[in-house]
């Protein structure tokens, strides 16, 4: 993992430094609230429903145990006992005091972390697939990189007042779990006809008001050239992107109103001026932190025990079998640790629970965790041999749910029961739908199925990527919940098509659940997948299960 | 041309500066944080210039608005959802307005 070398830790110290008396200053009346709210939102914080919202970010998705411990210990000493893990890899803390902030920024400096650019029209926390450097398909850790963008974005005198905020997601595998094509740029790691790797770089990707799948901008970017090219991106929506209206100024309406081969030609010429000055510098420092990445010795076991008690244990087995992944060791697996108890919070996690968690990490994962976007917690590199002593502790702790990429696997958007911006609630949604399905007992029977629900147009619950995606909206004072069906987050992305009027929300669960009866029906081998049916029949099913009064009606 | 709406009661709400937790403006001109404690106004240059009484303590309140509010057996209750979560608190844990019961 790297490691804040002087540098960083005397930035971090200065700018938290800058924040207490910004801090200082709005509480003294020095500041209004106009000037105050750009400042604090530069600095992750929010003023939500309830609260201050303190946003801070896990960059790239990954964690030391000492860190996350530190989260534990600040959601204790100055929260209500838990974090909230995002759709971007950040944690949410939901009750911070102003007052208390400086002091919490303070604490996440000490172990390396902090809230910069997790809001505002900056480029946010660089996301990446939360099994990088683990899993079997990659070419090659993208963390680095991710690493490298964000020092280069951190402070960056020339983004800090872009049009609209701006994502970056990177992946090193071929199998997308990064959503790289909902994000401002995706960088998906390929490799050219001589083998060397390099990116594919996707443009104008973005979920929200007006949904769109990235677009490649260049086929094959080589690795020592991302820097300049992505600040050639960069500057150039920085210019053409729209400021006069904040429902058109995302890069992806700017690609769109330019026009991919106008917007690339662009790119070119920028990246042509910028590439020189770039010297070779930044591929020095990238080398540094490559070194820091180093995957760890692997260790080597007996596998017996493992085997054993798969034989033995079916709760056991049935976790293995929905919450293991392969890892590029076979004797090693990769752990995913569900926050989605049936009828919990997405994405919550305690105090306890996170100690726990650090306590797992560093005695079986060399000192690593992850945070995924399906607001999870992964154990990267865990040895067979271990797995079912980490299993029998996640389930002292509540956290051994069977339920990676089913049904109850939701990703919930926090909603209206914290975020201002919502018009419905999500989470409530997602807890009946998770409890349901739990005493319907068929969700290992359904198989992979992604639900993702949003309290708002945002989508920060990425429900146009949704197997089933929940819109919630308000429809003349009441939550009404929209339903799309067929999107994928995948490297096949695509968008979710509207099935037709919304639900109330006495209707939404049933109306779920007539959507997974009908899919069981029409699936013709158990192994067909929800998704796969919806690309094989359509819309038209689903949409008769949905209404069926309409179907009577009609009829 | 339309004629113009009639006006609804409304009350002045805010987050408190420092706690960033949700505020009433009382008859008497401090902030509580019960819904039921706030002034009901029915009068619309009233709530206006109530309202701008509350934007005029930046140093204690963010975000003042006048919120639409309906008179209850209790004093004032809120006509929207968004606003019902407001005064209650989070539907998924007992935090908030529905387990702290102060006043300012």
């Amino acid at each position: 993992m790297y490691k804040y070398n002087d540098f960083d830790k005397e930035f971090l110290a200065a700018r938290n430094a800058q924040f207490r008396a910004q801090v200082a200053r709005r509480i003294d009346g020095s500041l209004t609230e106009d000037e105050f709210r750009p400042l604090r939102l530069m600095n992750g914080l929010y003023l939500q429903l309830h609260a201050y919202m303190l946003r801070v970010a896990v960059p790239y998705g990954t964690l030391s145990p000492a860190q996350l411990r530190q989260l534990a210990m600040v959601a204790e000493r100055w929260d209500k006992g838990y974090g909230h893990f995002t759709t971007r890899q950040n944690i949410q803390f939901n009750w911070p005091r102003l007052s208390d902030v400086p002091d919490i920024l303070d604490a996440l400096a000490e172990v390396g972390l902090h809230a910069i650019q997790t809001s505002g029209n900056t480029i946010r926390n660089v996301t990446a697939d939360h099994f990088a450097g683990a899993a079997a398909d990659e070419i090659e850790d993208p963390r680095p990189v991710a690493e490298l963008l964000r020092q280069w974005s951190t402070d960056h005198p020339e983004f800090q007042f872009l049009p609209r905020k701006f994502k970056f997601a990177v992946t090193g595998s071929p199998k997308d779990r990064a959503v790289t094509r909902a994000h401002d740029i995706g960088l998906r790691m390929v490799r050219n006809a001589a083998g060397e790797p390099g990116f594919e770089v996707l443009v104008g990707g973005g979920l929200g008001r007006a949904p769109m799948i990235g677009q490649v901008v260049r086929a094959f970017l080589p690795k020592a050239d991302l820097l300049p090219y992505v600040e050639a991106i960069v500057s150039v929506y920085n210019l053409l992107g729209r400021r006069d209206n904040k429902y058109k100024a995302r890069i992806k309406i700017t690609l769109h109103e330019t026009g991919l081969e106008a917007f690339r030609e662009k790119v070119e010429a920028r990246f042509a001026e910028l590439r020189s000055s770039f010297s070779g510098v930044d591929q020095a420092h990238l080398a540094q932190i490559e070194a820091q990445f180093a995957p760890p010795a692997l260790i080597k076991a007996p596998l017996a025990g493992f085997e054993a008690a798969l034989k033995r244990d079916p709760v056991f087995r049935a976790w293995v079998d929905t919450n293991l992944a392969a890892h590029r060791d076979p004797d090693h697996a990769i752990v995913s640790i569900s926050l989605k108890a049936h009828g919990a919070t997405p994405g919550d996690a305690t105090s306890d629970q996170m100690r726990v968690i650090a306590d797992l990490a560093e005695e079986f994962s060399y000192n690593e965790l992850r945070v995924s976007h399906e607001q999870n917690i992964i154990l990267p590199n865990v040895h067979k041999s271990n797995i079912f002593e980490i299993h029998a502790r996640l389930k002292q702790a509540g956290l051994a749910t069977a339920n990676i990429g089913l049904i109850s696997d939701i990703i919930a958007c926090p909603g209206m029961d914290y975020c201002a911006l919502a018009t419905a609630r999500s989470i409530p949604v997602a807890q009946e739908i998770a409890e349901r399905f739990e005493a319907l007992k068929i969700e290992h029977e359904v198989g992979p199925l992604k639900i993702k629900i949003s309290g708002c147009i945002n989508a920060c619950g990425h429900h146009h990527v949704g197997h089933i995606g929940i819109l919630g909206l308000d429809r003349a004072g009441v939550e009404n919940y929209q339903i799309t069906l067929g999107g994928d987050g995948t490297e096949a992305a695509s968008l979710g098509e509207r099935a037709g009027p919304g639900f109330s929300a006495e209707a939404i669960v049933p109306a779920v659940e007539r959507l997974v009866f009908c899919y069981l029906d029409l699936r013709e081998t158990p192994g067909e997948t929800f998704l796969e049916v919806y690309r094989r029949v359509g819309m038209a099913p689903f949409k008769a299960a949905l209404y069926p009064q309409e179907k009577a009606d009609a009829a | 041309m339309m004629a113009p709406r009639p006006f609804t009661p409304k009350v002045v709400t805010a987050n408190a500066l420092i706690e960033g937790d949700v505020i009433y403006l009382t008859a008497d001109g401090c902030w509580s944080r019960r819904l039921s404690q706030a002034e009901l106004l029915t009068d619309e240059a009233r709530a206006e210039a109530r309202l701008a009484l509350a934007q005029a303590q930046a140093g204690r309140v963010v975000g003042a608005y006048l919120a639409e509010a309906k008179a209850g057996p209790d004093g004032p209750a809120p006509v929207h959802f968004r606003e019902e979560f407001r005064r209650t608190g989070p539907s998924n844990y007992p935090h908030g307005k529905q387990v702290e019961q102060k006043n300012v």
